[in-house]
């Protein structure tokens, strides 16, 4: 069972990839000098916080915009371990998958779980539980096709695995 | 058992499915796999975890390096210089130096890579462009590409649809531009999430091959997975110029396609449309436009750098100036572009308006170089997004416009339409 556990970073809707990471450092290639500027204009204190197994909350379109894997990259190398959203832009959302970034789409979990609370969630069933509140909340699970690719850690070991 | 869409057939035939339903999960064949200097680098990486080595097919993958291009900086420089030794060790025949290279939506079309019914994948979310050729277009991220390099297949959910019927003829200084700003201003920057936007409908007649590339370019603003307009007469003859001799397949919607929701656009009723900050929806017309007084303006980008945007940008500044304490950046979308406005007096018009005229990049657009944005500086910008720090600091702000108010803007020194200058 793949499950995730953290204190949560809250967002609003349209979190965009210019956002998550500006443009200005996309010719940095290596990830752990990238993940220095993630969310860094939208919350310049995100990475001086994020602790291994932090988890982000958001609204509405999360991911938008552009194409950069860079996005999610970012996020999963700041030591998130799962981004729960109402929902998510669909570039962000394949490319979470592709890198092996867990995301989970639960509008009632965005709506209830608070900025600093512990959240786990459990990939297998898709239940999110707000530990500070007691409250738990049915998110999407993946379709088997997905979790396999996340379960491999990626699409690229997901193809060499069936070759 | 529903028809399908124009986009779901295409998904169908490259499956080797007879039928395809929304939501459901397919592999399928590639026409084509694109990628540029910020996403090949990282797709090249991951190619090399990759047991089986090569690419699937050296004729259908294109290399473009437009972003950071003339390398603005020594990272970009080896960024293009890994993309560069790709293309050479793999013999891929679709790589453009400098000097070939255009902005990637504007020079696949123009040298004829995307064709009506491909299957087409680019690791740069503006990808959905080639819906205009009737092709299904769609941007992915690195991992795709490299996937997409090594197999030439890919995984799609199947989209559903919102149907666009575009009917009536636009004024003068309506264009492409207008109508998809309009468009996400009315269902928002998510929108379509997910969903593909099909523009069909009389109205469609009335709409240039460039307007049709800007429209479908801004699908993804909606949170579109692809826009997709059907082949007619425009798109056919567009192709004899650009795709002579090759073959491709049209696909139609089943007359009992299914849509999630069916808009009318009237494009009689339409007007000059802008962006506000921060996000593509915000949109006015000039009747809610107070005075914005602005430090730069920027016609081009793979959204508005054809020739018919820069045409209609010259028409407005043609004998005028640019107002004192702007900065206007002209920056045609290919080399052809750039050398048929030389021919056509366009840029002598630009520089004699005391604009500059770019080499072809994306510069600007992404805050890379060209025209970056100071604190609290203001932009109108041809370009497709106004998030926030998008074009440099992040308290400067962006106004998404058509070629032609920029220029109005740049001759008046605020946000304006021509009419304001007698046009």
């Amino acid at each position: 069972m793949k499950a995730a556990k953290g204190t949560v970073f809250k967002y609003g809707d349209n979190v965009d990839t210019d956002v998550i990471i500006p443009a200005r450092y996309l010719a940095i290639t290596d990830a752990k000098e990238l993940s220095k500027h993630c969310m860094e204009d939208i919350d310049k204190d995100f990475v001086n916080k994020v602790k291994e197994g932090d988890v982000i909350v958001a609204d509405r379109n999360f991911g938008c915009g552009s194409s950069r894997e860079h996005a999610p990259l970012v996020i999963k190398t700041s030591g998130v371990s799962c981004v729960i959203a109402k929902s998510f832009a669909r570039i962000f959302y394949r490319n979470s998958i592709n890198i092996g970034l867990p995301i989970i789409e639960c509008e009632e979990a965005a709506e209830n779980i608070n900025a600093g609370d512990v959240v786990s969630i459990d990939f297998d069933t898709g239940v999110i539980t707000d530990e500070t509140t007691g409250k738990s909340f049915q998110g999407q699970a993946f379709p088997p096709f997905m979790q396999k690719i996340i379960d491999s850690e990626g699409l690229i070991n997901y193809i060499n695995s069936k070759n | 058992m529903s028809g399908m869409t124009m986009s779901q057939k295409i998904l169908a035939a490259h499956a080797g499915l007879d039928h395809v339903e929304a939501g459901q999960l397919i592999e399928a064949d590639l026409d084509l796999v694109l990628g540029n200097d910020i996403t090949s680098p990282v797709a090249i990486n991951e190619m090399a975890k990759f047991t089986k080595s090569g690419v699937f097919d050296k004729d259908k993958i294109a290399l473009v390096p437009d972003h950071f291009v003339p390398n603005k900086d020594i990272k970009s420089a080896e960024n293009c210089k890994c993309v560069r030794e790709f293309a050479i060790k793999n013999n891929i025949t679709n790589y453009f130096e400098v000097g070939q290279m255009g902005i990637e939506h504007a020079l696949l079309p123009e040298q004829g890579l995307t064709l009506p019914g491909n299957l087409i994948i680019g690791a740069d979310s503006h990808t959905c462009t080639y819906g205009a050729v009737g092709a299904f277009s769609t941007g992915i991220g690195s991992t795709d590409m490299a996937a997409g390099m090594a197999t030439g297949k890919a995984w799609f959910k199947v989209p559903s649809a919102i149907k666009f019927n575009i009917v009536g003829k636009p004024s003068k200084w309506v264009s492409g531009k207008d109508v998809i700003l309009h468009i996400i201003g009315m269902i928002g920057v998510d929108g379509a999430l997910y969903k593909s936007m099909e523009f069909v409908g009389e109205g469609i007649k009335n709409l240039t091959m460039d307007d049709r590339l800007t429209i479908a370019n801004m699908a993804i603003e909606a949170g579109g997975k692809n826009g997709i307009f059907p082949v007619d007469d425009i798109t056919i003859e567009y192709l004899k110029e650009h795709a002579p001799g090759k073959e491709y397949k049209v696909f139609e919607a089943d007359t009992d396609a299914q849509y999630d929701e069916e808009y009318t656009i009237d494009l009689s009723t339409l007007k000059s449309t802008v962006a506000y900050p921060h996000l593509p929806e915000n949109t006015k017309t000039f009747d809610e436009i107070e005075d914005i007084k602005i430090d730069q303006v920027v016609i081009g980008s793979c959204t508005n750098g054809r020739i018919g945007d820069l045409r209609a940008a010259a028409e407005v500044l043609k004998g005028r100036k640019v107002a004192p304490g702007v900065r206007c950046i002209v920056i045609p979308g290919t080399q052809n572009i750039y050398l048929q406005a030389m021919e056509e007096g366009l840029l002598r018009t630009f520089i004699e308006a005391g604009a500059i005229v770019s080499t072809p990049t994306c510069g600007p657009c992404l805050g890379g170089h060209m025209g970056v944005l100071a604190s609290k500086e203001r932009c109108v910008s041809t370009t497709n997004r106004n998030f926030v720090g998008r074009m440099g600091a992040i308290d400067s702000e962006i106004y998404l416009a058509s070629p032609a108010v920029a220029a109005a803007s740049a001759a008046t020194g605020k946000l304006s339409q021509p009419s304001e200058l007698g046009l």
